[in-house]
């Protein structure tokens, strides 16, 4: 069974139709990318299934559960952590307090611990911050030593991209959604998290769906490609089949004049 | 000659700000109101102070230009002396143009302080004719244009000598003005034949003022580095012995903190008491505005709640609960209903963000001051006739009440502390950090994983009980409260003190609480300079306007919210460290 299943999905702003009856799976341990033209409403969709907006009809199945309509925090704890395209950090936090706050939802001591510092409490903090420094670790030595007490706005565009994801591994999901990952990092950058992205799945035991406008990236990383346009889905399949599709080249292009018509 | 310091424009725009300053002072009346408190014995008034004190300041800020990064600091010429000096005759000409038309027009209808004894006070003269009027005149303006220059002049000096300087006469006046602690102090340690050598009525004598100027003058000029032996001490290198130093300095301060209400007497000890009991206000009010980022405009009410739970249980005279319970066992309700307060507050507003929240608590503020008034409640809370009779709190050999404010102090000392301590010790745990992604980005907080409604809730919570508990204390120290201790200006001076001190920095709300309250005193409390009681409010606003103009994040700002203030600073700043960055990534490892 797919780990995500959505199936018709529906969400309009107004007059604006950002989704019209999207359908779309992903399997454990898959890799997907999504793409598609600018407007085509491919973060609309990451925002339904985030739960910062609820859907207007359709269902999304996580795990066998519909959770259309649920609360983010909820979704978050259910198993599905995101990040944003135009990076938001907690920015006057330091990195391994970015890194901390998103562990809430997995762990639970409340204020009588914390006022009386008991001693599940300082486990509990021990392990938060052993997590946080191992999920900062991934990135290699970018986020870490010196740059775990910095304040997020200190870092550079790169480490900001790169501390999202870490922020979203944090909340210990099932399923990944990041939002262009390498979107306004250079060549070397880029190819870096690419790498980091693929060894997810692997070492992780993560399911990822990535939206992505890099084409290397989306060759790189996917097992499968779904691209949107109109808030529709045109097409699927290997990034082969994806990129000598009529219905994409269309779109991203536009029709030639002379067929118009 | 610089362009900056002759910007003729700037200069008048200057001198026209401090005629209407010291104009301003003249007509609200400290002037004659403060005449009689002496600073300096003979020398100096009050009265005469707050008036001309900010003259040299205006003086010395004409001249002032920021140095930028890369550019040459301006050059220091006497044109700085002149526009100092040209500031201080417009203010001074400014302020003579007030006393000419209170000497001819009677005003005394609407601005009831422009009276004649102004007019002699500010002529320096005993009869009002017109070759007086005239010498007045000129020494006015005199006075007024030597003051600027003088505080242009500060531009010409070494910034070590300028230092010294400002340090002699501040030092003398806050001498003079902190007459009560000292002679308190000095006499409790019997030494009261010092107090009278030192000060007479309240003002300095002139010997040691110049005593104490030069000891500022002195001390003012010694570089930062020799500043601080005992500092030395403290963070010796040896990490053993810096404990036990840290212990020792521990000790002598806690020994002194007990110790002080006995050398400080009834008086200060009340006075801080009252700074204890708004402190812990404020600390609560801090989890709320400066942790979660909630503006609660409404706090008093918990306030209140606390206040009148304790009273009710404790006083033979509340009309609906009879057996009177010692103050301990109030303790527990109060923090219950401190809890249910906070629930029942926070729940139908907690929905709501930034302004829309701010309105609604004022209501729900308002809303519990006017039931605890109203007629239908009056069977249990005793409407306009509040409560009286509280009895204070039983220590077995005796029973504190207001009327011991030495044993008081204790009491808000010891909640400061444990509300100090719920302060730390949720900001530095999960639900701490919570309340600081909150406040920082709510949707994305609540995307991260964080249920913000019951996050909003527990910040609300903690916050009323802490008021809860303060108002418990309120109430025995008081031994009788109405509906009007409860007025929507608590809830305004405590968010002051938060604001002014420091917003989310437990240290500022509590420099914030020492400035605000203990110097100046709490609405309807005296504070160590009771002379100002009448113009409290006013220097309040002033204080908050400055606040927010020039140093937003507080007397001791918390790290991160300076960050949020001077956004457009470090936007440029972080810009510069992400091109330092790229070189560094591009050159630096494979």
């Amino acid at each position: 069974m797919a780990l995500l299943q959505i199936n018709d999905l529906h969400k309009a702003f107004g007059g604006v139709k950002a989704l019209q009856g999207v359908e779309f799976h992903i399997d454990e341990g898959e890799i997907v990318s999504v793409i598609g033209p600018n407007g085509a409403g491919k973060t609309s969709f990451f925002n339904v299934i985030s739960g910062m907006f609820a859907p207007d009809s359709g269902e999304i199945i996580f795990d066998g559960v519909d959770i259309s309509g649920w609360e983010s925090h909820d979704i978050t704890r259910g198993g599905i952590a995101r990040t944003f395209q135009n990076v938001r950090l907690f920015p006057n936090m330091t990195v391994l307090e970015n890194v901390m706050v998103a562990q809430h939802c997995r762990t639970n001591q409340g204020m009588m611990p914390a006022i009386f510092r008991t001693k599940a409490f300082k486990q509990e903090e021990a392990e938060i911050t052993a997590r946080a420094k191992d999920i900062l670790g991934f990135f290699g030595s970018r986020l870490v030593g010196y740059r775990f007490d910095q304040p997020a706005f200190a870092l550079s565009y790169a480490n900001r991209r790169r501390l999202e994801v870490a922020r979203a591994m944090a909340t210990q999901p099932r399923l990944l959604l990041l939002d262009e990952p390498v979107a306004g990092m250079n060549p070397r950058e880029t190819a870096e998290l690419t790498g980091l992205i693929s060894r997810l799945p692997s070492e992780r035991g993560f399911t990822v769906v990535v939206i992505e406008h890099d084409m290397k990236v989306v060759r790189d990383v996917s097992d499968r490609v779904v691209v949107l346009d109109h808030g529709v889905k045109i097409a699927e399949g290997s990034y082969q089949e994806v990129s000598s599709n009529e219905d994409v080249i269309e779109a991203y292009l536009g029709r030639p004049a002379e067929s118009g018509a | 000659m610089t362009r900056g310091v002759f910007d003729l424009r700037k200069v008048i725009r200057a001198g026209l700000i401090v005629a209407v300053v010291l104009s301003f002072t003249a007509a609200i009346g400290m002037v004659e109101e403060f005449d009689e408190r002496m600073i300096i014995d003979r020398l100096l008034s009050l009265g005469f102070l707050a008036l001309f004190w900010y003259v040299p300041v205006a003086g010395y800020k004409v001249g002032d230009e920021p140095v930028l990064e890369g550019m040459e600091a301006t050059e220091k010429t006497p044109s700085h002396v002149l526009a100092g000096l040209i500031v201080g005759l417009i203010g001074g000409a400014g302020l003579f143009v007030l006393v000419l038309i209170t000497n001819t027009l009677d005003l005394r209808d609407v601005f009831t302080r422009l009276s004649p004894k102004l007019v002699q006070l500010l002529t320096f003269s005993d009869s009002i004719t017109d070759p007086q009027l005239a010498l007045g005149a000129v020494a006015l303006i005199g006075i007024s244009g030597a003051l600027g220059a003088a505080g242009g002049a500060l531009h010409l000096v070494s910034a070590k000598l300028r230092r010294r300087i400002i340090a002699a006469p501040v030092a003398v006046i806050v001498f003079a003005l902190l007459e009560d602690v000292i002679g308190q102090i000095l006499r409790s340690f019997g030494l009261t034949s010092l107090v009278r050598q030192l000060y007479r009525d309240g003002a300095v004598r002139i010997i040691p003022a110049l005593v104490v100027g030069a000891i500022a003058f002195y001390l003012a000029g010694r570089e930062r580095g020799e500043r601080s032996r005992l500092r030395e001490l403290v963070q010796a290198a040896d990490p053993k012995v810096r404990t036990r130093n840290s212990l020792i300095a521990g000790a002598v301060i806690g020994a002194m903190v007990i110790a002080s209400p006995w050398v400080l007497g009834s008086l200060l000890s009340e006075i801080l008491a009252t700074t204890g009991i708004f402190l812990l206000m404020a600390l609560g009010l801090n989890i709320v505005v400066g942790f979660a980022g909630l503006l609660d405009l409404g706090y008093v009410a918990f306030f209140a709640v606390g206040a009148y739970a304790s009273a009710v249980l404790t006083s033979p005279l509340s009309p609906f609960f009879k057996p009177e319970w010692p103050w301990w066992y109030t303790l527990p309700v109060v923090v219950v209903v401190g809890v249910f307060a906070g629930i029942m507050v926070g729940t139908p507003v907690i929905r709501l963000r930034g302004d829309y929240l701010a309105i609604v608590t004022l209501g729900f503020g308002e809303i519990v001051r006017i039931t605890f008034l109203s007629d239908a409640a009056a069977p249990w809370f005793g409407g306009a006739g509040g409560i009286r009779q509280i009895p204070g709190i039983p220590l077995g050999f005796d029973t504190v009440s207001g009327s011991d404010p030495q044993y008081i102090f204790y009491f808000a000392l010891a909640l400061v502390l444990l509300s100090a301590w719920v302060s730390h010790a949720l900001l530095n745990s999960r639900v701490g950090r919570a309340w600081t992604a909150m406040r920082e980005d709510e949707s994305v907080a609540e995307v991260m994983g964080i249920d913000t409604v019951k996050s909003k809730l527990s910040a609300f919570v903690v916050g009323a009980v802490l008021a809860a508990l303060g108002g418990a204390l309120f109430s025995a120290k008081l031994g009788s409260i109405f509906p009007t201790s409860f007025e929507l200006l608590i809830s305004i001076v405590i968010l002051v003190i938060v604001i002014v001190g420091g917003m989310g920095n437990i240290v500022g709300v509590a420099v914030g609480a020492f400035v605000l309250i203990g110097v100046l005193g709490g609405p309807r409390q005296p504070g160590l300079l009771q002379e100002f009681g009448e113009f409290k409010l006013l220097i309040y606003g002033v204080i908050l306007v400055y606040m927010m103009l020039q140093r937003p994040e507080g007397l001791v700002p918390n790290v991160r919210r300076q960050h949020e203030l001077h956004q457009d600073e470090l936007t440029q700043d972080a810009w510069l460290d992400k091109s330092g960055e790229f070189v560094d990534e591009a050159t630096g490892e494979a």
